[in-house]
């Protein structure tokens, strides 16, 4: 194990698929000999230059769009956007075109394409620079949608996406990227759909993703000192969605959060509660209760933006009512 | 007096962001900056020749425009605090920079996404046979949006009020354009889509605004099909932040010292006497600080404010 900034482990993972598999290269805007606006490509333009380390213009559509044509000979490009908000201005070759090709060619046209970017709030970029919207991509069949919060995960799903023949969003928060944590040496995979049980509780189950995960913890290690025990679950990829993993830590809590930065309505939180009142109601000891960013376009001022998002306060807050009710 | 306007707003925009840079290290302004220190010249070369009724569009390089066109000081720095006094009560931040009051129309930190809008803006006006115009500023890097050509096409078929003014500084973040066009000649691609195009190779200002001033005055009377004018020009500083980025390998010092050493504001400074010069400083000066201190001052927005004007 070595300590690894998520950055520094999803080059890693990066890094080595590229080497495992002459097949995978990477288009996006700087990612060539500039390494990528955050370091997703540092070094690797020195090691398969020009050929591998496509610089694009300025063109999400298009090269979306030719990723999409690109997959159909079995090559395996990999989207750099930066900041995922610029792939909602290609959103409709993702959803139309990349998402549905394999099922309307009957599985004979794959799209082993890896669309990466940053989500999440907490740097003043204001609403063009920290969107999430994996709960769209997440209602989108034949997507995959992957949203770290670890390095380890990071680089495991990274390698896993590459080793897979769906079209994948790969999401990493911006405020995650230079946290740190220990990462596997040698080979390290994770599979999709199956969550993480971060920490083990048996009072109160919360399901956080993404850097909610990170305040989770945090709010645990308050509560532990007021006598709660709480249980963290990591989905790790909306789509697929482990509920089993959910389910089962609701039986033995019987009280469920869902704690998200990103928008409450139609999203995550909405989704695993359905699932959970479908399949866990027996084990519900109250309502399933939900922690969300404000449901706003993500404003600029500093004491604005912190009020928008959960934070170790309100998520320790929210759990407290919960355990209460 | 074209002279004094000419130097004030050159040395207005300036000194506003170097302003910026100077308080930048001090963490009360947050927000991601896109300096134009530099270009200044093409904002205000052609924002001299519009009305007051006229409308502009740009990007999140917005601070020059937006002075040029007349968006009101103290709310942009107050805007730039985060503060309740900011344009945008403190939501927007320098990349969404607007102020409709004086013209100044959304800024956006997409690339390209307001050609379009201020081609339907001018839409709307030719619809209502006003006689206004419709600026819409971007850079190189925008050219390469799909929406771009699209946006040049609807104009052209529909003869709107419009001037497109493309910023070539030659560079999108660090890409040259080279690297990015395979025939890397806007106005001939503006002119295939059936606009008017012309280029300016250098960054004189006199002559941009001669050029505009004859531009818009047959937009507005409906004598011309739209018109693109690409403006070459520079960008001192780093692609975003206050501080140069000559080290980071992409372009050198040098070739930015040729620029300088021709620096707008200088030579419409050295048309003016001495005491005009300081007389317009002195006023600017004033003005700026008397803006950052009511910037510092104001209140940040309170935490209701955080859902008002989501809807109408
Ligand atoms: C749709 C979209 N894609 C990518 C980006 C990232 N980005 C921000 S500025 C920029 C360069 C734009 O260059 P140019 O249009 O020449 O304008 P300049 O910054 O030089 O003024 C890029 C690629 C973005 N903001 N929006
Ligand atoms: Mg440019």
């Amino acid at each position: 194990m070595r300590e690894l900034t998520f950055m520094q482990a999803t080059l890693e993972g990066l890094a080595e698929e590229m080497a495992r598999d002459p097949a995978i290269f990477v288009l996006g805007e700087g990612i060539g000999k500039r390494g990528g606006n955050f370091n997703t490509t540092a070094g690797l333009y020195e090691l398969y230059g020009e050929r591998r380390l496509r610089d694009t213009p300025i063109a999400e559509r298009g090269f979306v769009g030719l990723a999409c044509g690109a997959a159909m000979t079995g090559s395996r490009p990999v989207v750099d956007f930066m900041f995922s908000d610029f792939l909602l201005d290609a959103f409709a070759e993702l959803v139309n075109q990349i998402a549905k090709m394999q099922y309307m060619s009957s599985g004979r046209l794959k799209m082993p394409i890896l669309l990466r970017g940053c989500i999440g709030i907490g740097h003043s970029a204001a609403t063009h620079h920290s969107g999430s919207y994996y709960p769209l991509y997440g209602h989108v069949p034949g997507l995959r949608v992957v949203v770290p919060s670890t390095p380890a995960d990071a680089k495991g799903l990274l390698k896993r996406a590459l080793n897979s023949f769906d079209p994948v969003v790969f999401l990493e928060h911006r405020e995650l990227l230079t946290t740190k944590g220990k990462v596997p040496d040698g080979e390290h995979q994770v599979e999709f759909g199956r969550a993480s049980i971060v920490r083990e509780g048996k009072d109160v189950t919360v399901v956080a993703i993404a850097i909610t995960v990170r305040h989770s913890l945090a709010a645990c290690e308050e509560l532990a000192q007021e006598g709660l025990s709480v249980e963290v679950i990591d989905p790790r990829t909306v789509a697929p969605l482990d509920v089993e993993t959910i389910l089962a830590s609701v039986r033995k809590t019987g009280r469920l959060l869902i704690a998200d930065e990103t928008l409450a309505p139609f999203g995550l939180g909405a989704e695993i509660a359905a699932q959970v009142a479908d399949l866990g109601f027996d084990d519900l000891d109250a309502p399933i209760r939900r922690l969300n960013g404000s449901h706003v376009p993500t404003p600029y001022s500093p004491p604005l933006e912190a009020a928008v998002i959960p934070n170790s306060k309100s998520i320790a807050q929210a759990i407290r009512e919960l355990a209460a009710e | 007096m074209l002279d004094r306007n000419f130097y004030r707003q050159l040395y207005r925009i300036r000194r506003v962001e170097e302003e910026l840079v100077r308080l930048y290290p001090t963490d009360q302004i947050t927000s991601p900056i896109h300096l134009s220190i530099g270009q200044e010249a093409v904002s205000v070369g052609v924002c001299e020749a519009l009305r007051p009724s006229d409308v502009v569009f740009g990007t999140y390089r917005s601070h020059a425009y937006y002075l040029a066109k007349g968006g009101d000081l103290r709310g942009m720095i107050a805007e730039l605090y985060g503060k309740a006094t900011g344009v945008a009560q403190g939501k927007a931040g320098s990349m969404h920079l607007a102020d409709p009051d004086h013209g100044v129309m959304g800024a956006s930190a997409v690339v390209a996404s307001t050609i379009p809008q201020a081609v339907g803006y001018a839409l709307a006006m030719k619809m209502r046979r006003e006689d206004r115009v419709v600026v819409v500023f971007f850079g190189d890097g925008a050219t390469e949006e799909g929406v771009f050509y699209e946006s040049l096409n609807f104009a052209a078929l529909r003869s709107l009020p419009i001037l497109f003014i493309c910023e070539n500084n030659s560079y999108a973040i660090h890409s040259p354009l080279s690297s990015r066009q395979a025939s890397p000649d806007i106005c001939r691609k503006a002119e295939a889509m059936g606009l008017l195009a012309e280029r300016l190779e250098t960054l004189d200002i006199y002559e941009l605004y001669a050029r505009t001033c004859r531009r818009v005055t047959e937009l507005r009377a409906g004598r011309t099909a739209p018109v693109l004018i690409e403006c070459l020009c520079y960008r001192w500083k780093e692609h975003v932040g206050p501080g140069e980025d000559f080290a980071a390998g992409y372009r050198s010092a040098g070739e930015c010292r040729a620029w300088q050493q021709a620096d707008v504001l200088v030579t419409v400074g050295s048309r003016l006497n001495a005491a005009v010069r300081q007389e317009i400083e002195q006023s600017v000066e004033e003005e700026i600080r008397e803006a950052f201190a009511f910037a510092q001052c104001s209140p940040f927005p309170a935490g209701n404010e955080l859902y008002t004007d989501l809807y109408a």
